[in-house]
């Protein structure tokens, strides 16, 4: 599986990061060799085996929905990079 | 001297009234100051806050309070949230991250009275098998300077390798606790997933990730485990399952042990030195009453392409909450929402973090999704049958923790698939959700060779006895680098 600078501007797009238009040659290259070290999988036939998702293959535990938190919007906001009167800031994202 | 001691030795000598914590805890900052600058182990030293728990932890020990961990000096791995202590995880992201809570991990081991003495340096996003991906530095192996510590819990290793801390928590994804612990000479427990639970510890591969400890020796381990181990509802893969005492059956003997030899880790790339020192382990084990199987694991080469899925797919989806919005790292004058998110992120995360999320959002993308991340669920299963069918026939399952002892800082770091390959021995356990252990077992050509030991689901009593009978007959544990003796 090869991946060309198009495809990694777009993957990058999709991951919301941004690269460096002189790195874009080199992650093409090592997200290509990392996706033939991974096309090893194609060589087993996996029909008929059910998907793994959990290692002990329990299912999600679910608990009843009340309220076991108290509100510490304070001290959660006194790390955050912009806040004003108790909201996050962020761009203006509607004109 | 007090560092020349194991966690257990030192509780005893808490207990006898031979040392206090404030004087353990003053010996261990002080070698901090005079040898970390060699070795970059600690990313934050919590010097003050340590003389104080100490002081308290002797208070307690006083009034008739004390467990075996009370007034022990102690390490975090920088991956676990620590309330008003920077928590990095070895990345840009969070340099100026100050968790407004503890993890699970960390509340337990304050609970049994450790007192932590700092956080330590690791892989970026615990993403590396070297610590050569931290934001802060990369780490050296205290056995060699030239060479890395392993990784991803590389600051653990080499802090507890040196004697820096008597022991320390790692976390293990897909070896990250016994491939360092084998490179740096440590014992290192990577425990049955669901056993510890994951709460405030910042999420790499949810589905692999489990925490354990890092000490000097299989019963440190076994103490530190009791007190780390527990269901939690604050997991929500935290298994309810009672905690037995991990010390309990450290001396029964190994009479009738089944130990399996599986082929496929004694093949292709392994060293030749590692592979003696391994030989020679499973002689000693031999001597001791146990029985030698040949077994066949036929799915391991398969273990690293389908880590490489799970693991990018399950980071890239974690990684999302780090968007400069909330808090870490957010990127000077955005001029709109998208250009926050995309400078934030690729601003706050290093080289190695981007390459594995490209690589998640790819294989979860639209179109792959079958073909990655399904496919690669399915082969998890196959990996994991083949351990269900070893455990019919054996106890414990024994190998080398790493192809090859410690390399030279920069030999891999441009050659991301060689470094991947370094954990072809330790990947398999975690998707199989086993516990395993690394145990010092000699050294080739001066630097240590760790003797991996997998158990199954839940039996890590098992590996620990096997690992301290081993360690009543050897000394490879207690060998510590000259030049930090």
């Amino acid at each position: 599986m090869s991946l060309g600078p198009d495809d990694v501007k777009s993957i990058a797009h999709l991951a919301r990061l941004e690269i460096d238009e002189k790195n874009i040659e080199e992650y093409a290259n090592s997200l290509s060799s990392i996706l033939d070290l991974v096309e090893e999988m194609n060589a087993v036939d996996t029909a008929g085996i059910k998907p793994m998702a959990h290692p002990m293959n329990v299912s999600q535990r679910l608990r009843a929905d009340e309220v076991l938190e108290v509100n510490q919007r304070e001290i959660f906001q006194k790390i955050a990079p912009k806040v004003k009167d108790g909201l996050y800031l962020v761009p203006q994202v509607i004109e | 001297m007090y560092h020349t001691k194991t966690l257990s030795e030192l509780s005893t000598m808490l207990e006898a009234g031979e040392v206090t914590s404030v004087q353990l805890t003053e010996h261990f900052l002080q070698r901090i100051k005079e040898y970390d600058s060699q070795l970059n182990s600690f990313i934050t030293v919590t010097a003050e806050q340590a003389l104080s728990a100490a002081a308290e932890a002797d208070k307690k020990r006083k009034a008739g309070n004390a467990g075996p961990l009370t007034g022990i000096p102690f390490a975090h791995k920088d991956i676990f949230c620590t309330k008003g202590v920077k928590t990095t995880c070895g990345s840009k992201m969070l340099h100026n991250f100050e968790s407004p809570y503890d993890a699970t991990v960390v509340e337990k081991l304050q609970q049994a009275g450790v007192v932590m003495l700092g956080k330590t340096n690791m892989d970026e996003f615990a993403m590396g098998s070297s610590n050569e991906t931290s934001f802060y530095g990369n780490v050296k192996n205290p056995w060699d300077t030239k060479a890395v510590p392993g990784g991803s819990s590389g600051g653990s290793a080499s802090s507890v390798a040196a004697r820096l801390t008597p022991a320390s928590t790692g976390t293990d994804t897909g070896g990250s606790i016994r491939q360092p612990a084998s490179l740096c000479g440590i014992t290192g427990l990577k425990p049955t997933y669901g056993r510890v639970s994951r709460y405030g510890m910042i999420a790499f591969a949810s589905s692999l990730d489990q925490a354990g400890p890092m000490a000097q020796s299989a019963e440190d381990c076994a103490l530190l485990l009791n007190a780390m181990s527990g269901f939690d509802p604050k997991d929500s893969t935290s298994l309810e399952k009672d905690v037995p005492d991990y010390t309990a059956d450290l001396n029964n003997p190994l009479d009738g042990l089944r130990i399996g030899l599986p082929k496929e880790y004694f093949g292709e790339g392994l060293s030749t030195g590692t592979n003696e020192i391994v030989q020679k382990a499973i002689e000693e084990y031999k001597s001791m009453g146990a029985e030698i199987i040949d077994i066949s694991l036929p799915n391991t080469h398969l273990a690293v392409p389908v880590y490489y899925v799970v693991a990018p797919a399950e980071c890239s989806s974690n990684l999302s909450r780090f968007d400069g919005v909330r808090f870490g790292h957010r990127c000077e004058n955005p001029k709109d929402l998208e250009d926050l998110y995309k400078r934030s992120r690729g601003e706050g995360f290093g080289e190695e973090v981007k390459r594995r999320i490209m690589i998640g959002t790819y294989a979860l993308s639209a179109g792959y999704y079958d073909a990655y991340y399904i496919k690669a669920q399915q082969l998890r299963r196959m990996i994991s049958d083949d351990f269900t069918k070893a455990f019919e026939k054996v106890d414990v399952i024994m190998g080398p923790s790493s192809p090859e002892t410690a390399f030279n800082i920069g030999e891999k770091s441009n050659d991301p698939i060689s470094m991947y390959l370094s954990d072809i021995y330790t990947i398999a356990v975690n998707l199989a959700g086993l516990p395993g252990m690394s145990v010092p077992a000699g050294f080739s050509e001066n630097m240590p060779v760790g003797l991996q030991i997998i158990a199954n689901h839940f039996d890590e009593s098992r590996l620990l006895n096997a690992a301290h009978q081993y360690q009543q007959k050897t000394d490879w544990h207690k060998q510590i680098p000259e030049q930090f003796k």
